[in-house]
C-alpha cells in the first residue's frame, strides 16, 4: 500500500506565541518546531499499516520553505520512507491543499492521511479540501481505521459518540488520537535518525500558489485580571460569587 | 444573493449551536440586506424545522435522504443550493468540519473557521477568528466574493426574532462513495464543545474511582465532564473527554478545573471560556494565574461541599 501522510510543521506546544510588532506576522524567533501532534498519530498509523501489509511505502509531504526540513527529517527518522517538500511558504489551507492534490494527481496514493487540524493555524481544512479536489471520500476526526484488502472500516468521532463507516480505498482521513493510542506513538531512535539522513527528501516547485484567505493581523487575547481566591472553608462564598457576580450558574 | 445556513440535527432535534449559527446568519443577512435560507439534512419533522424561523430563517430547505457521515453527498447537496448565496454559515460540528472545507474547494469560496464575531467588513468579508489554539485572535479576509464561515460555539449569542419560515422538502440523489454502518452514542451526554458549563478534573484526583463527585457536580450544573490529557492517556477517562491544545476545545461560560495544574497545553484549549475556576492544593499551580476564581484546597473536601451548596440554590 502506498500511503501519503501530510505533515504540518508547527510551534512546539510549550511555545509562547508572539507576533511581529504590528501583529502582521507570527514571530518564529526562539520557537522550536515539531510535527503537528495530530499528524504524529497519522504517521504512526501509516507505519503500522505498512508493517502489517508487509510492503508498500510511506511518503510524507509538507508544503513549506526550507525551514520545515528539520521536522521532515524527524518524520523520516520515525520511519517514513521518503519525503516531498513543496517549496512555498504555506499561507492558507486552500493553496496548501491545491499543491498537495496536484502532486497526488500525478503520484497516486492508496491512502492520504492528514491531521484533523494544525495546532497553529487551526484551519481544519486541508484534508477536506484535498478530498474534494481529488473527488475522494473524506472521513474526519478518524479514530479507527482497519484496512482489509481495498475494503476499509473506519470510525469517526461525532458529538457524544462515534459513527462506523465503510469505504473503498483510496480516500482521505483527518486523524487524531484514537487512530493509534498515545502509547503507540513512535520516538525516533539513533538508528532511525542515522537512516533519515540518507532517505530522499525531494523538493518540488509549487504549481498554482492561489490563496482564498489572507491573514490581516494577529492579537493576543486580553490578559485576565487576577484570580479571586476564596478560603477553602468558605465554599458557599465561591458558589455565591459564581451565581451573583459572574452570573454563570 | 442570500445567506445560507447549514442546520445540523441530532436524532431529529436541533441544538443551541444550530440556533447560534442561524442567529449569526441572520445578522450577516442584515449587513447584506438579504434573507436567510436554512438547509437541514436528514429526517427532521416540521415542528422542529419551524423553530429555525424564530432565529431568522425565512425559508428552510429539508433534504431527508442525505447522510451526515457522507461528506461528498452532503457537500454536493448543499452546493446545489449555494449558487445564489453570498455567505454560507456553519456551526463547528464534526460533520460541518467535513463539509465546509469540501464546499470551499468545490465552489472556490474562501472558508474561515473558529469565527468569534460578526464580519467587520463584507467586501471583502473580514472576520475575527481564534488561532494558535486560542493563544491568538486573528483578523482574516477572503479573496473571493463569497464566504464560508464556521462559528465557534458559545461565541455568538442567540437572537430570537419571533419570525416564521416556510418549509420546502427537496429530493436529492447525491451520494458519495461511503456506506454508513451506524452510530453508537451515549444518550444524555452533553457535548464538551457546546456545553455552557464544563467540570474538568486532572491527575490530582488520584484514580478513576474518584470521578463520581465530578460527574455529580457536572450533573447538578447541567454541564459536561472533561479531563486533562494524562488522565485520558492512562485510561482513567475516555479519550473523548480530553481537553486542551491537543484535545477538544472548550468555550464554556464556566470551566471548573479540579486537580489540574494548568500546563500551557491544557490552558491553550480551555482559556477562551468566559469564567474559569481552579481548585488545587498547590498555591503555586499555574492554573491560578489563568483562573478568575480559585480555592487553594483539597478537591476531596471542596468538591462535595460545592455540590452541597449548589444543591441549595438549584
Ligand atoms: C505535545 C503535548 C501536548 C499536550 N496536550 C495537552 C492537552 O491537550 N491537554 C492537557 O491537559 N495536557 C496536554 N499536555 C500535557 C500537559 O503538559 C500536562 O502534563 C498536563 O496537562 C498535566 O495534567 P494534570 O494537570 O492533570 O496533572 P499534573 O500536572 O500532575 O497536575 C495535577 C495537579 O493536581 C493537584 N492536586 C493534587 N492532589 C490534589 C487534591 N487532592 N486536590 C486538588 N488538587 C490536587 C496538584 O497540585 C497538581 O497541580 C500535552 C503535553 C505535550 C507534550
Ligand atoms: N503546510 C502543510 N503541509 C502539509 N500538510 C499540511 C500543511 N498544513 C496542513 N497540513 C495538513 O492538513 C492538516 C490540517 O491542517 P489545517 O487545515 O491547517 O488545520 C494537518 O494536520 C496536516 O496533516
Amino acid at each position: 500500500m502506498n500511503i501519503v501522510v501530510c505533515i504540518s510543521s508547527v510551534p512546539d506546544t510549550t511555545s509562547k506565541i508572539n507576533f511581529t510588532e504590528n501583529g502582521s506576522n507570527f514571530d518564529s524567533s526562539g520557537v522550536q518546531f515539531v510535527i503537528n501532534p495530530y499528524d504524529e498519530f497519522g504517521l504512526t498509523k501509516a507505519m503500522m499499516l505498512k508493517e502489517v501489509s508487509g510492503g508498500g511505502k510511506v511518503t510524507i509531504i509538507t508544503v513549506g520553505d526550507a525551514t520545515v526540513e528539520p521536522v521532515m527529517r524527524k518524520a523520516l527518522a520515525i520511519g517514513a520512507d521518503e519525503a516531498i517538500r513543496i517549496n512555498m511558504t504555506a499561507t492558507d489551507s486552500y493553496s496548501t491543499a491545491t499543491e498537495i492534490s496536484n502532486y497526488l494527481k500525478s503520484n497516486p496514493a492508496d491512502l492520504i492521511i492528514t491531521g484533523k487540524e494544525s495546532i497553529d493555524y487551526n484551519g481544519g481544512a486541508v484534508g477536506g479540501m484535498i478530498a474534494e479536489m481529488m473527488k475522494l471520500p473524506f472521513i474526519n476526526a478518524c479514530i479507527g481505521l482497519e484496512v482489509n484488502g481495498s475494503k476499509t472500516k473506519l470510525i469517526r468521532e461525532i458529538e457524544g459518540g462515534k459513527e462506523n463507516i465503510l469505504a473503498n480505498l483510496p480516500f482521505v482521513i483527518g486523524g487524531q488520537k484514537g487512530l493509534v493510542q498515545e502509547s503507540e506513538l513512535r520516538i525516533p531512535n539513533m538508528r532511525g535518525i542515522m537512516q533519515a539522513r540518507s532517505k530522499p527528501l525531494n523538493i518540488i516547485e509549487p504549481t498554482a500558489n492561489e490563496s482564498m484567505t489572507e491573514s490581516l493581523n494577529f492579537k493576543k487575547p486580553a490578559e485576565k485580571g487576577s484570580c479571586k481566591l476564596v478560603d477553602s472553608n468558605d465554599v458557599a462564598k465561591l458558589v455565591s460569587l459564581l451565581q451573583n457576580e459572574a452570573k454563570v450558574i | 444573493m442570500g445567506v445560507l445556513v447549514y442546520t445540523e440535527s441530532w436524532n431529529g432535534s436541533f441544538r443551541k449551536s444550530t440556533f447560534e449559527a442561524v442567529s449569526y446568519a441572520n445578522e450577516t443577512a442584515k449587513l447584506l440586506g438579504t434573507e436567510v435560507t436554512a438547509i437541514s439534512l436528514g429526517k427532521v419533522n416540521d415542528s422542529e424545522l419551524s423553530k429555525l424561523g424564530n432565529y431568522g430563517a425565512s425559508k428552510v430547505v429539508s433534504i431527508e435522504a442525505v447522510k451526515k457521515g457522507d461528506s461528498q453527498g452532503c457537500t454536493n447537496a448543499i452546493a446545489d443550493l449555494a449558487n445564489d448565496a453570498s455567505a454560507i454559515i456553519f456551526s463547528n460540528t464534526y460533520t460541518a468540519k467535513m463539509i465546509a472545507p469540501r464546499l470551499s474547494a468545490k465552489l472556490k469560496i474562501g472558508a474561515i473557521n473558529n469565527v468569534v464575531e460578526i464580519a467587520s467588513n463584507i467586501s471583502p468579508f473580514t472576520v475575527k477568528r481564534k488561532a494558535f489554539s486560542t493563544k491568538a485572535i486573528e483578523t482574516t479576509k477572503v479573496n473571493s466574493k463569497k464566504v464560508i464561515l464556521s462559528i465557534s460555539p458559545n461565541s455568538f449569542r442567540l437572537i430570537e426574532t419571533g419570525g416564521s419560515c416556510i418549509i420546502e422538502s427537496v429530493e436529492s440523489t447525491e451520494k458519495g462513495d461511503v456506506t454508513i454502518e451506524g452510530q453508537e452514542t451515549l444518550s444524555g451526554k452533553i457535548s464538551i464543545s457546546e456545553a455552557e458549563i464544563v467540570v474538568s478534573a486532572g491527575r490530582g484526583l488520584k484514580g478513576p474511582e474518584n470521578w463520581g463527585m465530578i460527574e455529580e457536580l457536572a450533573e447538578i450544573l447541567g454541564g459536561a465532564t472533561a479531563c486533562s490529557k494524562p488522565v485520558s492517556d492512562i485510561g482513567w477517562r475516555p479519550h473523548s473527554e480530553h481537553v486542551g491544545q491537543t484535545g477538544k476545545a472548550v468555550t464554556a461560560n464556566l470551566y471548573i478545573a479540579i486537580g489540574i495544574s494548568g500546563a500551557i497545553q491544557h490552558l491553550a484549549g480551555v482559556n477562551s471560556s468566559k469564567i474559569m475556576v481552579a481548585i488545587n492544593t498547590d498555591p503555586e499551580a499555574p492554573f491560578f494565574k489563568a483562573a478568575d476564581y480559585g480555592i487553594i484546597g483539597d478537591a476531596f473536601e471542596v468538591v462535595p461541599k460545592m455540590i452541597e451548596e449548589i444543591k441549595k440554590i438549584t
